[in-house]
């Protein structure tokens, strides 16, 4: 008596895993097509209210860590974590990384020959209230050059990690700025079919915005929802 | 004109198709995790579910004034066998991969997961296991766990599944969260399984790990060639 309600599969907006422009995907994604597997408890659990014992306390703030401000221009990233039925996931946790204002990383395998900002680490981790709404005060990320192709630069971008309710609903991705124009030409993003990419561009917001102080950008953050029943599957989502 | 625009202040800028597009909703699609993960996700003591070491960190890889992630934290002792559960991560040529992350998902000793998403309240948790852990592979693309074995756990219909750990797979060059599933060679009921069941029979093995002289559990991640690891749709 275990039948338990699953998640639905990808939507048209999927990632594939191998994108050969991309070029560290052409010997790292799977060749063989994933299998499906029957939903189970194992797959509609995951970890819940536990996120300071788990991984510390939140760390929203990412411009007041060092002793002193970081170099470059603070912004607001905020938004909800809904999802695909569009309710609310709350009190869920949003983890995120970036480069600072130059582009550089605080990571040793960084050899961008930017500087180091050593009041910016970059590392921030919210959790979302009842609305599934959370907010990052950061600074805005530099472009950087990459080894993909010759002349490869990486779009200004945020890592974002969220576990969401279940094993199903694990997300990493990124979020890019409206205003980049090397989004269009960057393997990452383009892995991601037109016009799917475009849910990867935040929305520049005045009312977001606070004045003498911060730019303000919305990302919302669309996890899997459930089936219907436990019965549906893959084969008959759509 | 002299007069000021009656919506100066509050005015903004010209839609474009973006993030809150409403033509646009549903599920945000996967990016990969990149090389720089370190200092933001594995925190020390990620990849500890019993004790308070620091295994699952990398600390090495960024200057120590930039660890803003948790700490180890002294608990009790979780109820049931201790266990290491490693392997490598393994790319197309067999090279290990040395920038991935690996997370697992388990029951505690029991057979009950620490989520409101288990309503079984008659099999107990343990309140001192959650269940989830984090990890970077090391210079060698190793990664490791320290855990219990979980207990078993009702699949569909009237089954009951072998015990297993929920297995995610992150990586520079893996677009998308990879997930499997990771078995004990002499886990009861693997033959009766309902997930390893739905795994084509030649291929069930790259889910099971193995018992190693010294005690360890271990399965490489093959994510591709001939031995690739049975990954699962969800």
């Amino acid at each position: 008596m275990q039948d338990v309600i699953g998640y639905r599969p990808e939507d048209a907006g999927a990632t594939p895993s191998l994108f050969a422009d991309y070029r560290s995907t052409v010997r790292r994604s799977p060749q063989r097509e994933l299998i499906r597997i029957p939903y189970t408890l194992s797959e509609v659990t995951g970890p819940a209210g536990c996120w300071e014992r788990l991984m510390g306390t939140a760390l929203a703030d990412l411009t007041t860590q060092h002793r002193d401000a970081p170099l470059g221009q603070r912004i607001i990233v905020s938004g909800r974590v809904l999802d695909e039925n569009a309710r609310p996931v709350p009190n869920t946790v949003v983890e995120i990384w970036q480069a600072n204002a130059a582009g550089r990383y605080i990571h040793i395998r960084d050899q961008w020959d930017a500087p180091i900002d050593p009041n910016f680490t970059g590392a921030g981790r919210a959790i979302t209230d009842a609305e599934g709404r959370y907010r990052f005060v950061t600074i805005r990320p530099g472009a950087y050059p990459w080894g993909n192709h010759r002349n490869a630069w990486r779009p200004a971008h945020i890592h974002l990690s969220l576990l969401g309710p279940a094993f199903a609903t694990r997300l990493v991705t990124q979020l890019y700025f409206p205003d980049d124009p090397l989004i269009e030409i960057d393997p990452i993003a383009n892995a991601v079919p037109m016009p799917y990419r475009n849910r990867l561009v935040a929305r520049f917001d005045i009312a977001t915005t606070v004045p003498n102080w911060a730019l303000g950008y919305l990302f919302d953050i669309i996890l899997k929802g459930r089936a219907q029943t436990p019965f549906e599957d893959h084969d008959h989502a759509h | 004109m002299h007069t000021e625009s009656p919506d100066l202040e509050t005015r903004n800028v010209a839609p474009r198709q973006d993030n809150l597009d409403p033509a646009l909703f549903g599920q945000t699609p996967s990016q990969t995790v990149g090389p720089y993960f370190h200092y933001g996700l594995p925190w020390k003591g990620a990849a500890d579910l019993v004790g308070a070491s620091e295994m699952g960190a990398r600390p090495d890889l960024f200057p120590a004034e930039h660890y803003v992630l948790a700490v180890a934290r002294e608990h009790p002792a979780p109820l049931g066998e201790v266990v290491e559960l490693r392997g490598r991560v393994l790319d197309g040529e067999g090279q290990a991969v040395v920038d991935a992350m690996v997370e697992i998902w388990q029951a505690n000793a029991n057979g009950r997961y620490a989520s409101p998403s288990d309503p079984r309240d008659e099999v107990p948790l343990d309140p001192n296991f959650i269940g989830f852990g984090r990890t970077a592979t090391d210079a060698t693309g190793v990664w490791r766990f320290r855990t219990i074995r979980p207990g078993r756990v009702p699949g569909p219909g009237n089954s009951l599944q072998a015990p297993h750990v929920a297995v995610s797979v992150f990586g520079r060059g893996l677009l998308t969260r990879l997930a499997t599933r990771i078995y004990f060679e002499d886990g009861e009921g693997n033959d009766t399984d309902p997930v390893l069941a739905a795994v084509p029979a030649e291929r069930r093995a790259t889910l099971i790990a193995h018992r190693d002289p010294g005690g360890a559990w271990v399965r490489d991640i093959v994510l591709q060639g001939a031995d690739e690891t049975a990954f699962f749709a969800l």
